[in-house]
């Protein structure tokens, strides 16, 4: 496969302004800024403004190097201000990089945003046209593909009505339909998936696998672990502008995940995967009222739910959950041989099952963690029978003890003291 | 789409390789957008494109009224109303134009953050947009002149020409304000008062034979003044003498205008997006 896209020592360079709130300046402020200024302003009017104490340079990329073969799919993690939407705003060429250089080989198509250029008063079919001129379809295009649009996003009924009198689930899947029958060679998509419904998520995400079928290279950013793991093969990981991590998924989301700068929730659901025979279907931290937490504090317990799919049934199944801090250290583990009577994994009837697991009140010490989970069997093809990693993540705060988050150590168990009689 | 082989680079300073072939590969664009424009305008609207109508009839009345029955001012044996609306018609052309593209690029701003294409398409589309304007608005002439029973010479198959040099005048100044809008929001508010002041100072109500002869030349440093003359010469015909050092001064600063205004656009287009 050859190389479609190579990057070499990008580079990209804002600079920021600290006093004023503006991104615009305002001529008044230029003109203030002396004669001299001036002058330098009108001669170069975009450039930066020399030793102006307000402004500061901050390298959005630095110094990133890679290159993505063709038909791979490539997805881009990090935390929010990694770089990864500044990357993907200069492969697509809407903005300019300080240095450095990148190769692309082939049509580009880029969807930062869902229903860019969609216009409130046009209704749904003039939409379908602006839009895809927007994305870079020429009209022969869009009008072979209108129809496919227009069933893939639901809308038959409404094609001419404002998109202003549009449900918002509507909207996105009109604007996603539209971006979904682009058919270039490399596709560049931010973080679009993370609107509209699960169910219309998984229609996207499909239309996307079938891209895959005719060799179209995709890079792809998203929070969303599920999502990066499902479709792409590569994985590079950015942070502060840099690349820390690059290669396989599987490897490169762990340890994002374990570096503890992976969003996590207190919710976590997975696609159906037949070719799992006992599969993790869906994941909830549950406070003591019952809801869906992600803070806890340490009076109250955490309860754990999660669903199990099996689809064969398998004997000696046993669960596994690892409680880790964000630098790795492993502060707890329990596995489903802790249960008081047997093992309620094993040999689980085809279906689904549905269990909990309960961390005590006052175990773990205040701060950050992640839950880790996975199931084994020694009676299964491959031992290791489901292994999601790093499911979920949650926060403790220490409210009633003295020293409350100020309290060190790893345990937040009040140990009882008491003064003997001697 | 025709399957495009040849691989792109992009490095800082060096985007501009196939900008024009990029702009011909997005000129469905242009139309794309002037469409959205003119339907967007009229959505909503009880008399819709009637309005494309009024707008130039009505200020054609009030100049007629103020300038030639209230200050008795000159026509040159053409009807005043006549005289009026062959200048109307480039003026309007041109601060809508001029206005639409110096705020086209602030309007978009969405769309440039987070598409490519060149971003020359959307003033271009702006000028677009009021270049439709402009040929409703001369089915009025057309109307008024049989209404007169004024009929054209041949100098009125030059008209043309002239159409393009208002074309150049809007665009060139609406790439400076555009992309200047881009940065300094000020000629958000500047752009309102050229428009404005412009009407006042170019002979729009009036012919521009009644500006003093030796005043004239520096009269034509207004490239709307050489722009307006030309349409009067070429519709009017008859009698109606061009003053050729004042329209050449202003062709020659329409071409300046023009060609600074592209240079400077294409210029700070790339940091459009990070400024915007």
């Amino acid at each position: 496969m050859s190389t479609v896209i190579s990057v070499e020592n990008l580079s990209k360079k804002y600079i920021i302004g600290h006093q004023k709130q503006e991104r615009y300046t305002a001529l008044r402020d230029v003109l203030t800024d002396g004669a001299k200024r001036l002058t330098h302003k009108l001669i170069h009017p975009f450039a930066a403004p020399v030793n102006d104490p307000t402004h500061e340079e901050f390298l959005a990329l630095k110094d990133v190097s890679f290159n993505i073969k063709q038909g791979d799919r490539v997805g881009i993690i990090g935390r929010n201000g990694a770089g990864k939407s500044t990357l993907l705003k200069v492969l697509s060429r809407i903005t300019e990089p300080t240095s450095g250089k990148v190769s692309i080989k082939g049509r580009v198509a880029s969807l930062l945003e869902v229903g860019t250029g969609f216009h409130p008063e046009l209704t749904g079919r003039e939409n379908i046209f602006l839009n895809g001129a927007i994305l870079g379809m020429s009209k022969i295009d869009i009008k072979r593909k209108f129809d496919e649009i227009v069933a893939f996003a639901e809308v038959e009924k409404f094609l001419d009505t404002p998109v202003k009198r549009y449900s918002s689930g509507m909207y996105v899947r009109l604007a996603f339909a539209v971006a979904a029958h682009l058919e270039p060679e490399i596709l560049i998509v931010d973080e679009v998936l993370a609107v509209g419904d699960a169910q219309f998520q998984k229609k996207c995400l499909g239309k996307m696998e079938e891209a895959d079928k005719e060799g179209r290279t995709i890079l792809l950013v998203s929070h969303n672990m599920g999502v990066i793991s499902q479709l792409c093969s590569t994985c590079v990981w950015l942070d502060k502008g840099g690349i820390k991590d690059i290669g396989q998924t599987g490897d490169v989301v762990n340890k994002y995940m374990l570096n503890g700068v992976a969003e996590l929730s207190g919710e976590i659901s997975f696609e159906h995967d037949p070719k799992k025979v006992a599969q993790l279907k869906k994941m909830t931290l549950l406070n003591q009222e019952g809801n869906v937490a992600q803070k806890f504090d340490c009076d109250n317990p955490i309860n754990i739910k999660f669903e199990i799919q099996i689809r064969k049934k398998l004997p000696g199944l046993y669960g596994y959950i690892g409680i880790f801090k964000p630098d790795g250290t492993q502060v707890l583990v329990s596995d489903s041989f802790d249960a008081v009577t047997i093992n309620p994994l094993d040999d689980l009837p085809v279906g689904t099952s549905t269990f909990n697991v309960t961390l005590p009140p006052r175990t773990l010490g205040h701060g950050d963690y992640r839950v880790h989970f996975s199931m084994a069997s020694q009676s299964a093809d491959n031992f290791h029978v489901d292994v999601p990693g790093i499911v979920c993540g949650f926060s403790l705060d220490d409210f009633t003890s003295k020293r409350g988050n100020q309290r060190a150590g790893f345990f937040s168990t009040l140990m009882p003291w008491s003064k003997l009689e001697n | 789409m025709s399957t495009n082989q040849a691989t792109l680079v992009i490095e800082a300073g060096r985007m501009e390789r196939h900008y024009w072939r990029d702009l011909w590969r997005y000129r469905e664009l242009f139309f794309f957008l002037a469409w959205r424009d003119i339907l967007v305008r009229y959505k909503q609207t009880v008399i819709g494109i009637v309005w494309a109508l009024g707008r130039p009839l009505l200020t054609m009345l009030v100049f007629t009224l103020v300038f030639s029955k209230l200050a008795k001012l000159p026509s040159g044996g053409v009807p005043y109303p006549i005289l009026v609306f062959a200048a109307l018609l480039p003026w309007q052309f041109f601060s809508s134009a001029f206005s639409g593209a110096g705020e086209s690029l602030v309007t978009n701003a969405a769309m440039i953050s987070k598409v490519y294409f060149p971003r020359l398409v959307i003033p271009a589309s702006a000028v677009i947009v009021a270049f439709v304007d402009f040929l409703i608005s001369v089915i009025i002439l057309v109307g008024l002149m049989i209404w007169y029973g004024f009929a054209p010479n041949l100098r009125m198959l030059t008209l043309p020409l002239f159409i393009f040099v208002a074309f150049a005048a809007a665009m060139g100044t609406g790439l400076w304000f555009a992309a200047l809008n881009v940065k300094y929001r000020d000629f958000r508010i500047i752009v309102p008062f050229v428009v404005q002041f412009g009407l006042y100072i170019s002979p729009v109500g009036f012919s521009s034979s009644i500006v003093p002869e030796k005043w004239r030349l520096l009269y034509s440093i207004n490239p709307m003044v050489g722009v307006i003359d030309g349409f009067r010469w070429a519709i009017l015909g008859g009698n109606t003498q061009l003053y050729w050092p004042g329209f050449l001064l202003s062709l020659l600063l329409v071409f300046v205008i023009m060609v600074t205004g592209i240079f400077f656009f294409r210029k700070t287009e790339k940091t459009f997006a990070d400024v915007i």
